[in-house]
Order: C-alpha cells, then structure tokens, then sequence
C-alpha cells in the first residue's frame, strides 16, 4: 500500500512541480489530438477495410495484385 | 532517362514523397533521443560515482534537452503506420503477419519502459535512491535503443525478406521463424549502425551545444567537461561506426547487390574494384549506365571498393549491367538475369491467379493435385513474384545520383566528425580550447551537418532499394492502393505544415533551454 502511495506521490509531485514540463504536455496532447482524431479519423481510413466485405480481404488484395 | 524531379501525378509517387517526408521529419528526433541517452547516463554515473552536485546539474541539463526531444518526436513514428494502412494497404496485407511481432513488441516496450522509467527519471530526484534513479536514466535509453532494434527489423525484413512463407490463401507473407526475422544479418547490421549513427549525432549535438557556452564565455567548466565527454563518446562511437559501416556494406553487397552498385554508381562490375572518392555525375539525371563503362571524372581509391564489398582486395563486385545480365557469385552459384527473373515472376502470378481461381470454383480442402502443383509453383517463385511486374530495365534500377552522392555525404560526414572530435580533445588536452575559436564555431556549425549526414545515410538504404518495398516480391506500384492523386497531395501537405510547426516549436524550446543553461 505504501509503494503505491509513494509511486502516487512521485507522479502527482512531479506533474505538479512541472514548468517547461507544461508546455511539453501542451505540445504532446495537442499533437496526439491531431494524429488520433483528425488525421486517423478523416484523413487515413483502413483502405482494405474500406474497400472489402469482412472476411473477403484476401480476395480483395489478390485482385489488387493479380489486375496490375 | 530519369529526372529526379520527374514526379508524375500519379498516387504511388505521391504516396512516396509523403512517405519520404515524414520518415525524414520522424528521424530528426529520434537519434538526438538515442545519443543524448548515453551521454546523460555518462553524466550521472559521474554523479552516483563522485557524489559532486556539478554532475548532477550536468546530466539534469542534458536531460532537460532530452525531454524536449523526446517529447516532440514521440508519436510521430505512428503516422507512418497510418499511410501503411491508408496508401499502402496492398504492402501492408502482405505484410502484416510479418510486421504484428515486432510492431507490437515495439510499441509495449516503448510504452511501458519508456514512459515508466522517463517518469522517474524526471520526477524522481530527491524521491528516490541515487542508484534507483541512475538505472532509471540507462533504462530510458535503453528502452528507447529496444524500441529502435524492433522497428529496425521491421524495415529489414522489407529490404531482406527471410523468416516467412507465402500464403496464397490468405494472401499473406506468414512468419515462419521469429528468429529469422528478428536476428537477420540485415537487421543486426542496420541496428548496429543506425544507433551508432545517433551516438556520433548526439556527441555532436553536445559538443556543439558546449562550444556555444564557451564562445559565449558562460558555463565554462560545464561546457569543458560536457566537451570531453562528447568527443571521447563521438570518437569511441565514430570508431565503432566504421567497423560497422564496412560490415554493412559487406551485407549489402550480399543481399542487395543493385544498391551497391547505384552507391557506386558501378556500371559494370568486375575483380579488383576499386572505391570511387568522388565523379561527375549529373545529380538531376539518371545516368546512362547502359551505354558507358564508368562515371566521367572518377576518383578512386584502388580495390577498396572489392575489399568493402568481399572482405578481399580482389574479389568480384558485380555492376549495374552484370546484376540485370545475370552474373556468377563467388560461391559459385549463378544469379539469375532480369529477363530470367522476370518470366519466374510472371510464372508465379499466373499460377497465383489459376489458384484462386480454381479455389474459388471447386469445393475443395486445398489437397487437389492440382492446387498443390500450384502451391509448389508459387512457393518456387515468390522470390521473383515482383518481377512479373517489371516491364523493363530501368525500371529495377535505383535513381543513381542520390544513391551516389547521399552515401559519399554520410561517409564524408562521418570523416569530418572524426576529425572534430579528436581535434576537440587535443585541444581541451594541450591548448586553451577558448583560443580556438574557428573551432567552437566549426564545432558548433557541425550540429546542423550532423543531422544531414543522418539523413544521408537513409537516403541511400530507401532510395538503393527502389522500386521495391519488399525486395524482388513488390514493386511500389504494386503495393500502393488505388487512390487518386489529389488524396494523398492533401495529406502530404498537411503533414508539411504539421512537421514543420513542431519542429520549429522544438528548434524554439530548445534553443530558450540552452541559452538558460545549465543550474550550476
């Protein structure tokens, strides 16, 4: 019980104390935002996905293959 | 012949270029994370060693630098999973048994060692053992060099498919041996020296951070030991890096014999080679290697290039002409010619398509004679399969100026780097190394070189392996998806202007932190 609390406080402390930190966290989630929701979801679908009925990928990719 | 900027609208040149661009962006964080690792880990091993508080502000500066790095270039790796996904989806079927292994061991680790392990590093001063937290600070860097080792035999396998077998029924490459896979020479080569690379690039980056602090008159105790560790490291690094170039060069003269010869630029091949310093070739246009001999205007040092490429001064090195023409190998066996290759390559698509076609039209359990015949024809020949895509020569020919040049700034870079760090030390050792002024300024000016030396060596690994994105298996106008054109310039602009902000963000951060300093 004390190891958790003591791995609680090093976090809290440390988020905490952060200054340049901050910023850096800023940065990151406002990166992860652009990468996870506006890139992933609107720009990069899943083109087999997209493209093929759920267990008809393999015959999907093979056409792709086979008709170039 | 080719131009370099003969970029037609096509989707798969698009979805190169936007490729390119973000695993340039993506390397320009991580071998600063890889290399300033090491360094602050040196760092506070002076600290748990001697105990002084000067070595805990040394390696609580560099890891400062460290963090920031970190924390721009962390992610920006999975982007290039995206396009694997979205303009790729043909390699990345293929692929994906292959890839799931390692990708996944990549991202637990990074995860759980990374962030554990960054997190005492950062928040555990004073909270936690001095040991503790010095084998929190290796074990970042380690993490990180463990997550490096997965990804780097992700793209070995593409440059040297082993470990796998092809499934025509599942249209899938399926792992046969981890082992292969994770332990192939290619793969230990292209780890040994790629994390080597970001060594040399995070000792620069030291030096040159350091001999701003003595142009500037600050730190100046600081800047003097942060120069030595940084040069001793680089000079260790740089020795090590050569050992290692040498061994790479001999794989790929092994595995990837027209790569060689575009780094060359080595029309026809022959005992005795010797290694080009320097030739007149236009860096625009592909040369024409059909009808000449050599480059205009070469410069070589003799057999070097044979001794590089067979571990003996006289040994065969195969040129452009004698790869396309089919050639003997030194263990005697023949290597097949282009035309060869690309009639097994057409065999095993036609046998592909007469399997599907029959597996579709027969309810069968796969054990038919005739499916099986197939499947030993297709298995024979899927070494050539993206052959059968190849309508002619020049098309299996790497863009010979930027494999050429690419690899003589990677090599010559390295060569400058030398000559920095030993300079460095003999300075700080038998001169006043503030005296030298051209030489801080040259130092710090090398930080800038050392990232286009990195880059460099990229270069020649993707550009020497075109047009495959699986070596003689796929061609990239094979793997690319049928997308327009005008999808995939959308995103690749977008990933410009995204790149570009955060690395000005980084260059902005950085540069405020190292004029603050250190806290001594």
């Amino acid at each position: 019980m004390k190891l958790i609390r003591d791995i609680w406080r090093l976090y809290y402390d440390g988020f905490r104390s952060m200054t340049l930190g901050r910023t850096l966290w800023t940065v990151i989630l406002v990166k992860l935002f652009i990468i996870f929701v506006v890139l992933k979801l609107f720009f990069f679908p899943n083109y087999i996905k997209e493209h093929a009925g759920k267990g008809e990928e393999a015959d999907f990719v093979s056409s792709q293959l086979l008709n170039r | 012949m080719t131009h370099l900027l003969d970029i037609n609208l096509a989707a798969v040149d698009w979805a190169r270029a936007q490729f390119a661009l973000t695993a340039i962006y993506h390397w320009l964080f991580v071998p600063l994370t890889l290399g300033l690792a090491v360094v602050m880990g040196i760092m506070e091993t002076q600290f748990y060693r001697t105990g002084q508080d000067f070595w805990k502000q040394s390696a609580k500066f560099w890891q400062r630098l460290f963090g920031i790095n970190f924390a721009m270039g962390v992610a920006t790796g999975l982007i290039l999973e995206f396009e694997f996904g979205t303009n790729w989806s043909n390699y990345s079927y293929l692929v994906g048994d292959v890839f799931g292994a390692p990708l996944a061991i990549e991202g637990i680790v990074a995860f759980f060692m990374e962030s554990t392990f960054v997190a005492v590093m950062f928040f555990g001063w004073n909270k936690v053992s001095r040991g503790f937290h010095l084998a929190s600070t290796w074990l970042t860097g380690l993490g990180a060099t463990i997550s490096a080792w997965w990804i780097l035999v992700a793209n070995s396998w593409m440059q040297h498919p082993v470990g796998q077998a092809f499934n025509p029924d599942t249209m899938r490459n399926e792992m046969t041996s981890f082992a292969d896979v994770a332990l192939s020479p290619v793969a230990v080569d292209k780890f040994v020296h790629t994390v080597l690379s970001a060594w040399v690039l995070g000792a620069v980056f030291v030096v040159g951070v350091s001999s701003w602090y003595l142009l500037k008159q600050r730190h100046l105790e600081f800047a003097r030991k942060s120069l030595r560790t940084g040069a001793i490291f680089g000079l260790v690094s740089s020795a090590l890096i050569m050992l290692s170039g040498h061994h790479s060069a001999y794989t790929v003269a092994q595995t990837q014999p027209m790569k060689l010869a575009a780094m060359e630029a080595l029309y026809k091949g022959g005992t005795d080679q010797p290694l080009t310093i320097i030739a007149g070739i236009n860096p625009f246009s592909q040369p024409d290697f059909e009808a000449t001999d050599e480059p205009p205007m070469k410069l070589a040092v003799p057999y070097a290039l044979s001794f590089l490429a067979t571990n003996d001064v006289n040994g065969y090195v195969p040129g452009i002409r004698d790869i396309l023409d089919g050639y003997t190998k030194a263990d005697g066996t023949a290597e097949p010619s282009l035309e060869e290759k690309i009639a097994r390559g057409r065999t095993a698509i036609n046998a592909m398509a007469e399997y599907r076609r029959l597996k579709g039209s027969v309810k069968s359990d796969g054990n038919e004679p005739s499916l099986l015949a197939l499947q030993t024809t297709i298995r024979e020949n899927m070494p050539y399969f993206g052959y059968g895509y190849v309508k002619d020569r020049s098309q299996v020919v790497p863009f010979i100026p930027v494999c050429f040049y690419a690899f003589r700034v990677m090599v010559g870079g390295g060569c400058l780097f030398v000559l920095l760090f030993a300079l460095v030390l003999f300075f700080l050792c038998k001169k006043d190394i503030t005296q030298a002024r051209w030489l801080l300024w040259g130092a710090f000016c090398c930080i800038p070189v050392a990232y286009i030396v990195s880059e460099a060596g990229w270069l020649v690994a993707e550009f020497g392996r075109q047009p495959w994105t699986i070596q003689d298996m796929l061609p990239t106008w094979v793997g690319v998806s049928q997308l327009g054109a005008s999808t995939v310039m959308v995103t690749f602009f977008l990933f410009l202007a995204l790149f570009t902000t955060l690395l000005a963000v980084e260059i902005n951060i950085m540069c405020k932190a190292i004029k603050k300093g250190p806290e001594l």
